[in-house]
């Protein structure tokens, strides 16, 4: 899938948050959308989700969907997502095949072996009949994957998705992301606080300020020492790892030239 | 289905419908006019097979005209209010809404008591009013909701509790400027089936039918609804659209059990979270099997109502006084399960 957002306006209950988002996800690829606190990146991914009111328009392969067929082009998993505690994984992830079904259908069998596949893939096989309650965080966090990735949607949106994960957890979570966007060829957007992963897995990066656009293009274009000096109002290093990887290094600025956050 | 998906199992539906035919014959057999067991048995089995009856013509009148409607009653008023409840819950995602929660009750209440009050002798009008009043609450409830501008549960829920707050003053304003009826609203209020015959059943039948149908069909999107608004959403679901129907259909259902029933407490929260520790979690069997197990209860809670005293007891002191300890018992047997 192929994502268009030109000229987007959105906010909440009337109140314009992001302004003028423009930008383009070719098949395939990820996007990254960073920024610091408030910029607006859950409002845009949102709003490529079609879950808010907006202007402008929002393509995908260049088309504007209807409620139903967004549903099964488009899975998004939220920040904070509600695990309900007494379902089941498997209940939970069945729950992913709703915009394939009617209003009335039940799931079939094709429908639950979907289910196996997925958290098989996930190496969820063995939760499958554990509730949601008993989960540890990296394993609710592979288990919302597993309820969108059962959408069989040709694109992703993921907000935040290693949120409350440690460095090893997030890392292998960014990982198995990468491999199914490879197996499968779906295009991910996700928005990321960490710049030093948003640099090694993102294909681009988009830079929110103030919720406007202020800076795209690949990682080492965006995020520059000058744009997180200007935007986040931190001293960081831009460092290159062993075999070329991007590492975003906050360092303390020297006494002298402390000065107050912005 | 692999066990790992929590449905409706054939033996858990087979188990409860046994339990409900149980429940029913027993109600039927046994009442406060001691006809005896087997001459009732007898009286049923002349009935299906056009044989001779022990019981004289009063006393089959007795088990046709009131144990007979006033069990189905009871079975239909638990139904409605256990899935009502359940489905409350669902919606606000909260364990301890029951189907009175969106004024439902107060509104009830304050139309019975101003029927009461206008005209004691007019007792005949006490049930419509009092399903129009629950209505009235609840869509008082809802557009103070939508007003506060919020699509959410939040302002729905707090616009419940200021129009039960409000409608219970009333009320309680209008039974004190005439304290001589207090007795019949006081009665009215403590909920029971003692004046049921079948015109209750038959009014209260297609209102608790109807719904019960919309629920069970909507359960699927109740489990979806309970992933929050935007999730479901994301899924194509309209969360606004499925609650309002499943609120409005629960409403239905609780109205047509408090206009034929008065207020009957505790079974729209005690029922379902016996079947959720039981059964599981998911609404696919939380729905049918509060229908199924808040007509049991009832049945079984009019039956020591009716019988364990010579007189009768108020039907919602029992459905307290007994689902309490129970629901304790159900708590500490599954520790663990709850959080």
């Amino acid at each position: 899938m192929k994502l268009r957002l030109a000229g987007v306006h959105a906010g909440y209950d009337g109140r314009e948050v992001v302004r003028a988002v423009s930008v383009e996800v070719p098949r395939g690829s990820w996007l990254a959308i960073v920024g610091p606190n408030g910029a607006g990146k859950s409002t845009v991914l949102k709003t490529m989700a079609g879950l808010l009111p907006s202007s402008g328009s929002v393509l995908i392969d260049e088309k504007v969907l209807s409620r139903k067929e967004r549903a099964r082009q488009v899975g998004y998993a939220p920040q904070d997502p509600v695990l309900p505690e007494g379902l089941t994984v498997t209940d939970y992830a069945l729950l992913g095949r709703t915009p394939h079904l009617g209003p009335l259908a039940r799931e079939s069998a094709a429908d639950l072996s979907i289910v196996e596949g997925v958290l098989d893939r996930l190496d969820l096989t063995e939760l499958a009949s554990r509730r949601l309650r008993t989960l540890s965080g990296g394993e609710r966090q592979r288990t919302v994957l597993a309820r969108v990735l059962v959408q069989q949607a040709g694109l992703l949106l993921l907000d935040e998705p290693t949120t409350g994960l440690d460095i090893g957890h997030a890392q292998a979570m960014l990982e198995l992301i990468d491999r199914l966007r490879h197996e499968d060829g779906t295009t991910v957007v996700s928005t990321l606080h960490d710049l030093t992963f948003a640099a090694q897995y993102a294909d681009h990066v988009l830079l929110l300020s103030a919720g406007e656009v202020v800076a795209a293009g690949t990682p080492a274009e965006v995020l520059t020492a000058q744009a997180l000096e200007r935007y986040y109002g931190a001293a960081a290093d831009i460092l290159t790892a062993g075999r070329g990887e991007l590492v975003v290094a906050p360092v303390r600025p020297a006494p002298s030239a402390a000065r107050p956050p912005r | 289905m692999p066990a790992s998906v929590t449905r409706l199992r054939p033996v858990t539906v087979i188990i409860a419908v046994l339990a409900l035919l149980v429940v029913l014959l027993l109600g039927t057999l046994i009442g406060a006019a001691d006809l005896g067991w087997q001459r009732v048995l007898g009286e049923i089995f002349a009935e299906v097979t056009g044989g001779q009856s022990p019981l004289s013509a009063r006393e089959a009148a007795i088990v046709w005209q009131l144990r007979v409607p006033r069990v189905l009653l009871a079975g239909l008023v638990g139904a409605a209010l256990a899935m009502s409840g359940a489905t409350f819950q669902g919606v606000f995602r909260n364990p301890l809404a029951d189907p009175y929660l969106l004024g439902a009750a107060a509104g009830a209440g304050l139309a019975a008591t101003i029927v009461v009050v206008v005209s004691p002798a007019a007792g005949g009008w006490v049930p419509p009013a009092a399903f129009a009043g629950a209505l009235g609450g609840v869509a008082l409830s809802w557009l103070l909701g939508r007003a506060g501008g919020g699509t959410g549960t939040a302002t729905l829920l707090l616009a419940g509790v200021a129009v039960g707050s409000f409608l219970t003053a009333a009320q309680t304003f209008a039974q004190q400027l005439n304290t001589d009826t207090i007795r019949q609203v006081y009665t009215w209020m403590l909920g029971g089936l003692n004046v049921s015959g079948w015109r209750e059943v038959l009014i209260a039948v297609p209102y608790i039918g109807v719904a019960g149908v919309i629920l069970c069909v909507c359960a699927r999107l109740l489990d979806v609804l309970s992933l929050g608004d935007a999730e479901a959403a994301s899924l194509g679901v309209h969360p606004a659209r499925v609650r309002l129907l499943v609120l409005a259909a629960a409403s239905l259902a609780t109205a047509a059990a408090v206009s034929v029933s008065g207020l009957i407490g505790f079974v729209g929260i005690v029922v379902p979270h016996v079947v959720r520790l039981l059964a599981g979690a998911s609404y696919r069997v939380v729905i049918p099997l509060s229908l199924l197990g808040g007509a049991v209860f009832l049945i079984a809670a009019d039956q020591v109502a009716r019988t364990i005293l010579p007189g009768e007891l108020p039907l919602g002191v029992v459905t307290a006084f007994a689902g309490a300890p129970f629901f304790v018992a159900i708590l500490r047997s599954s520790r663990g399960k709850v959080s």
